[in-house]
């Protein structure tokens, strides 16, 4: 469904320089480091602070090389080779091995010997290399020094100082790769120790990533320590099922039961890093599960058999008029294109949307005509040499993190400019060196309209990135105003959702209107593709686009559909829960296929257990369009993919809709390809009325940490978060007589909740969307663009 | 050889910290010259006077300033390095004191010639009478028109920042000092970058000793040829001595370099009550010890090189026949551990497990197997820290039990302190006690 620009494969001739590393002769770029070129013929210079993905220090001297010429040993790690270089490994070299076995006995010196109840032990770099480049036995018979252990770096990351080794990788990957500086090493000496300041916990959204380059136990974290040993784990390679960012993942498993998982290099995407959210945000896997079909007899729901409850959804779904289908926004895309395809050809409905959360008909319009089934051309790699990238209604850092991190790395390595349309200037944005374009809530079209000179001649420049995110949905006009920048500035525009499977959803064709790949449903030949793969007359799907979005939610809660199918749905995202709850309440059949109880099931007449990512196969596509397959963690799980249910209840019904697991689904989706037809393209919505003075405009978005479903039963990920706190200019705030509490006032009620002054425009109040004690749509009814009252 | 006080030459002038005091014997007269020079001649007068960096590694000046690329767009920058922290150095500080003005006339033409507009002199924060000193002297400079815009008409501008350390060794290390001076944490940095490229604020940066630039005054007023008089080839000039230990008249000695141990230890009056010298030291505690047979050898960079040791900054320390080496070498590594910054592990743990063996040492519990360990640590140490603490520390145990190995083997049975009776280390008496 998506294919590689071919022009992406631009090669820029590099310049090369031939070194001998024990006596063989090797080619490298200039500018290779040592210990990076050895590697390449298969040498392993031990090392612990050396990560090639952060700046060299060369302070633990583990990897000390000979190198003719130089009159002492020279860190491989941060020796740059040069033309002709002569280097000696510790293979080769009595002087590199003897120095390398110094350190290790250095090392060891300090570091407690109690590797049987370490948590890094069998997969310790300390352990492993203290076996291949240490010596037997140790000559130090002092006293070894000790530290009180162990101590909280953070809510979730304990650290056991006297463990540590002073490689200084997690101080540099909290300042050079999260920006979050607030671990630093402190004292001096064999003193010397990580810690963070006093009123300063290091609450990095990135934090886990500490744990996991550690070269040592030191770092551990408060959910996995002392929960399993490494080699009792079986390692699955797996795909990140939050959000939008496409991290692979290793989700380690003992026993049936996952104990932790790890970001997986995959240099393409999220290098070795991934967020705290897809490192510890996994427990909802296993509590509050569904484990069998429920049926509703007497208004109670009552485990049935899935005889029984194919049956009785069958002929539910079958005796209703009309239908409408909803779709969780973390659907795999084979679960997706089942949920598309169901609805087309076993209920004979358009009605279906997988956006739960503002959406707009111009929002529609926009995926539609832009970002469905289109071709990847915009990837991480592009954004880190991007001369530009331009940021609408999108907070990289809690809306896809490892964005964020390219992002950072971007302005950081290669100067890009990133530049954010926006009310507020976020610590975000500021780690990602950027600016700021004002613009309040709703009015960013009119922004764009009006950006200056100095922005549009840089989008311009060849490789120039804009981003939108998905509350562009909330933004009269906004689609419009950045497709036509993009198409003014010739900048690739690129849609970043913030749910792992919306763009898959999208690609899927669960929208109204959109067939699979792109095909618009308006369209007779991307019909007859359609109907074709699905083996089905053409004139039995439906030809004209069916309710979306608040349409659909509208029409349902009005009683204008009898039954809905509902697949992963988390009714309190809508942007008014009470409205779509009232919708599921006035259909009189519903179906719903779910993982954990909600508020969905709750209602539901028949309620079918499902698998979460650990239990099936699947695909989520990330924002560059880029496919991230994973296979089922749980070889002999039991539970079934949406997919699967849907297609026996096809079968149940009479309709059958063809193949429905994961490879029969690939193998169709695979046939079908993307759309190289015409599209239709968007009409323009004119930007949106400017908001009156004195009014206060709601800016909000979801924090990455919050009351999201899939965050629940990690209270040490939870004590991260942000602390909530509104936010609001200074201006404002002196106006309002700098006051430490606020109360905003919206149509469902009040928020009362600490503020602080923030760089950002007057007359906007910024709350966050659905944290602790400031859940938006439910108790404020106000959506970001809105206003709101304020009062100290 | 006779004595030779330039810098100090007016010290029993009371007010030669003043900016008077210091013009009434000629100050500024070397800035006024130098403003009507190019700031090429100057960084050629300076290598031509052959003058090499007192801090303690003797790096030819002239040819550090010569690194700084030119036209190159980023500001310049000239650090001193004012962070006297070496055991037994104590030069700085008394020049400091007594004759700041030398220091900032330096510091101005110094920062003409490299071209920056921007110094600082990074004192080290113990010692606020030297930092009182200094920031007076620049702020009197400031307002006689000597710093700020258009110096004396030259339409040469600078600004001269005086900045208290916190009060670690590894601040004199000159990458840690750049780092301390930029609000972090003083830890040597990864070269290259070499400072001369990329230094303060990754801009080109001298970074010179306190003497080394209150030097430059009397050699642009004075001449090479002047200068040149004084010293040897590869080490010319003079140098000012601070001589301490058990002599007679611990103190200040500026005399040019070539001149012998013992002719500087006749000027400090011999060693108290005529005992003999066990062991001396030319510069510091990082640098390797000599005894009484070295006394003649010329006090210069290139003949302490060939003894075996270095000239370090110049100020011997004396150590006659009460004194234990064991015990000696243990407070010098105590320092080292103490002031180990951690970076790299050599150092940091060399040190800790040094210090360690060495009280076992002094208590009378050492080994023979552990003079070999201690022999090899140090060797695991040398060559292969991160920066020169780590050398530096790695010193005192070899060259120590290359004179006085059967001091050690004593040290595996006999407590220290029943071999050398601590307190005659210590008492004075006769001329010394004063």
């Amino acid at each position: 469904m998506t294919i590689t620009n071919p022009s992406n494969t631009d090669v820029t001739p590099v310049e090369m320089v031939t070194v001998f590393i024990d006596g063989v002769a090797l080619e490298v770029p200039k500018g290779t480091l040592a210990i990076r070129a050895a590697e390449l013929l298969g040498i392993e210079i031990p090392r612990f602070c050396d990560h090639p993905l952060l700046d060299p220090v060369a302070a633990c001297r583990m990897c000390l090389i000979d190198v003719e010429g130089m009159p002492k040993p020279q860190p491989a790690c941060a020796q740059v080779v040069a033309e002709g270089m002569q280097i000696r490994t510790q293979l080769t070299s009595p002087v590199a091995k003897e120095a390398q076995e110094g350190v290790m006995e250095f090392l060891l010196l300090n570091h407690p010997l109690d590797c049987p109840i370490c948590d890094k032990g069998g997969e310790c770099p300390l352990q492993n290399q203290a076996m291949s480049a240490g010596r037997p036995e140790s000559r130090f018979t002092e006293e070894k020094r000790t530290f009180d252990k162990p101590i909280n770096v953070s809510a979730q990351i304990l650290l056991d100082r006297e463990r540590c080794v002073s490689c200084a990788r997690c101080t540099r990957f909290a300042e050079q790769i999260a920006g979050d500086a607030m671990l630093e090493l402190l004292e001096r000496g064999a003193q010397q120790q990580v810690g963070t300041a006093e009123d300063q916990p290091f609450d990095s959204y990135f934090s886990g990533n500490t744990i996991q380059i550690c070269p040592v136990g030191a770092l551990t974290s408060a959910s996995y320590r002392f929960r399993s040993r490494p080699f009792d784990l079986v390692s699955v390679p797996t795909t990140c099922e939050h959000c939008a960012s496409g991290c692979s993942l290793r989700t380690d498993y003992r026993r049936g039961t996952v104990t932790r998982r790890l970001a997986w290099d995959d240099p393409q995407v999220n290098e070795e890093w991934n967020c705290d959210k897809g490192r510890f945000a996994f427990t909802y896997q296993t509590q509050g599960r569904i484990t069998t079909p429920l049926v509703r007899e007497d208004g109670e729901l009552r485990p049935a058999s899935w005889p029984e409850a194919l049956d009785i959804a069958a002929e539910g779904l079958k005796a209703a008029k009309s239908h409408g289908v909803l779709v969780g926004g973390r659907s795999t895309v084979e679960d997706a294109y089942g949920y598309a395809r169901f609805a087309r050809v076993a209920l004979g409905t358009d009605n279906i949307d997988f956006r739960v959360r503002q959406t707009s008909d111009e929002e529609t319009a926009f995926l539609v005509s832009t970002i469905a089934g289109a071709p990847m051309h915009t990837t991480y790699e592009s954004l880190e040499h991007a001369p530009i990238v331009v940021l609408v209604a999108f907070e990289p850092e809690d809306e896809s993190p490892i964005v964020f991190l390219r992002l950072r790395k971007a302005a950081r390595d290669h100067g890009t400019d990133v530049v954010s349309v926006g009310p507020i200037s976020t610590r975000g944005l500021e780690k990602m060196r950027g600016r700021r374009i004002d613009a309040k809530p709703g009015d960013e079209a009119r922004a764009i309209q009006d950006m200056s000179q100095e922005i549009t001649d840089a989008l311009s420049q060849p490789g120039a990135v804009i981003l939108v995110g998905e509350r562009i949905a909330g933004v009269p006009g906004g689609p419009s105003a950045v497709l036509e920048l993009a198409q003014r500035t010739g900048a690739a525009l690129n849609w970043v959702p913030r749910r792992a499977g919306e763009r898959g959803a999208l690609d899927a064709g669960a929208l109204a209107g959109l067939l699979p790949g792109g095909r618009p449903l308006s369209d007779e030949t991307a019909r007859a593709d359609v109907a074709n793969a699905w083996g089905i007359e053409a004139t039995q799907l439906p030809s004209t686009p069916g309710l979306t979005g608040a349409a659909l939610i509208d029409a349902a809660s009005k009683g204008d559909i009898d039954a809905l199918l509902v697949g992963g749905v988390e009714l309190a995202d809508f942007p008014d829960p009470e409205r779509a709850t009232s919708a599921i309440d006035a259909a009189t059949f519903v179906v719903s296929l779910e993982n954990h109880h909600s508020a969905v099931t709750e209602r539901a007449d028949v309620v079918f257990p499902v698998g979460v990512v650990t239990e099936k196969a699947g695909t989520f596509v990330d924002w560059e369009g880029r496919p991230r397959p994973f296979t089922k963690v749980f070889a002999d799980a039991l539970m079934m993919a949406d997919a699967t249910v849907l297609g026996m209840l096809a079968d149940e019904m009479g309709t059958p809709v063809g193949r429905s697991d994961v490879r029969g689904i690939r193998t169709e989706l695979g046939t079908l390809g993307p759309w190289r037809g015409s599209r239709t393209p968007m009409t323009q919505t004119p930007a949106g009325a400017t908001h009156q003075s004195g009014q206060t405009v709601l800016a909000s978005w979801r924090q990455l940490l919050d009351l999201g479903v899939m965050q629940e039963g990690e209270p040490h990920l939870a004590a991260t978060a942000r602390p909530t706190v509104a936010q609001i200019s200074e201006a404002t705030w002196i106006h309002l007589g700098k006051p430490e509490v606020i109360t905003v006032t919206g149509p469902n009620g009040d928020i009362t909740l600490p503020v602080e002054a923030a760089d950002m425009i007057d007359g906007v109040v910024w709350l966050p969307m659905n944290s602790v004690g400031c859940v938006i749509n439910r108790d404020l009814g106000a959506q970001p663009g809105e206003s709101v009252q304020v009062s100290a | 050889m006779p004595l030779t006080p330039v810098i100090t030459e007016h010290w029993d002038d009371p007010q030669l910290f003043t900016l008077d005091g210091y013009r009434r014997h000629g100050g500024y007269q070397a800035l006024a010259k130098a403003l009507q020079q190019d700031p090429d001649a100057i960084i050629g007068t300076v290598k031509d006077s052959g003058l090499r960096g007192r801090g303690g590694a003797g790096f030819p000046t002239g040819m550090k300033w010569g690194f700084v690329p030119q036209n190159d767009g980023n500001p310049h920058y000239l650090v001193v390095n004012a962070d006297e922290s070496e055991p037994g150095a104590c030069k700085d500080i008394p020049i400091m004191m007594a004759n700041p003005h030398a220091l900032v006339e330096g510091v101005i033409i110094a920062s003409y010639a490299i071209r920056a507009n921007h110094a600082f002199i990074y004192i080290r924060g113990e010692v606020p009478n030297a930092i009182r000193k200094v920031a007076y002297a620049v702020e009197q400079a400031k307002a006689a028109g000597l710093i700020g815009a258009n110096i004396l008409g030259s339409g040469f501008d600078l600004d001269v920042v005086v900045h208290a350390g916190a009060g670690a060794y590894i601040c004199g290390e000159e990458t840690a000092l750049l780092d301390s001076l930029e609000g972090y944490r003083g830890q040597p940095r990864l070269k290259p970058p070499f400072p001369a490229v990329a230094g303060l604020y990754a801009s080109p940066t001298v970074i010179n000793n306190v003497e080394t630039i209150a030097n430059v005054p009397y050699i642009v007023d004075r001449g090479i040829d002047w200068f040149r008089q004084f010293g040897t080839e590869k080490s010319p000039g003079f140098k000012v001595w601070a001589v301490s230990g058990h002599v007679n008249r611990p103190g200040i000695y500026e005399a040019p370099l070539g001149i012998t141990m013992r002719e500087l230890l006749d000027y400090a009056g011999g060693m108290r009550d005529g005992r003999p010298v066990k062991f001396w030291l030319p510069g510091g505690s990082s640098v390797p010890m000599l005894t009484a047979d070295h006394l003649d050898v010329p006090l210069t960079y290139e003949d302490m090189a060939e003894a075996g040791t270095m000239l370090g900054t110049g100020t011997p320390m004396l150590f006659d026949d009460t004194v234990s080496v064991v015990k000696a070498v243990t407070r010098w590594l105590e320092f080292y551990k103490h002031e180990s910054c951690g970076k790299c592990t050599p150092c940091r743990e060399g040190t800790f497990w040094i210090t360690g063996v060495l009280e076992k040492f002094e208590a009378g519990h050492g080994s023979a197997a552990e003079m070999d360990t201690l022999m090899s640590v140090c060797e695991q140490i040398a060559g292969r820290s991160f920066c020169a603490l780590g050398d530096a520390a790695a010193t005192p145990y070899p060259s120590a039990v290359k004179y006085f190995r059967e001091e050690f083997e004593a040290a595996t049975n006999t407590p220290v302190d029943e071999q050398f009776d601590p307190v005659a280390s210590y008492i004075f008496t006769g001329a010394a006690a004063r």
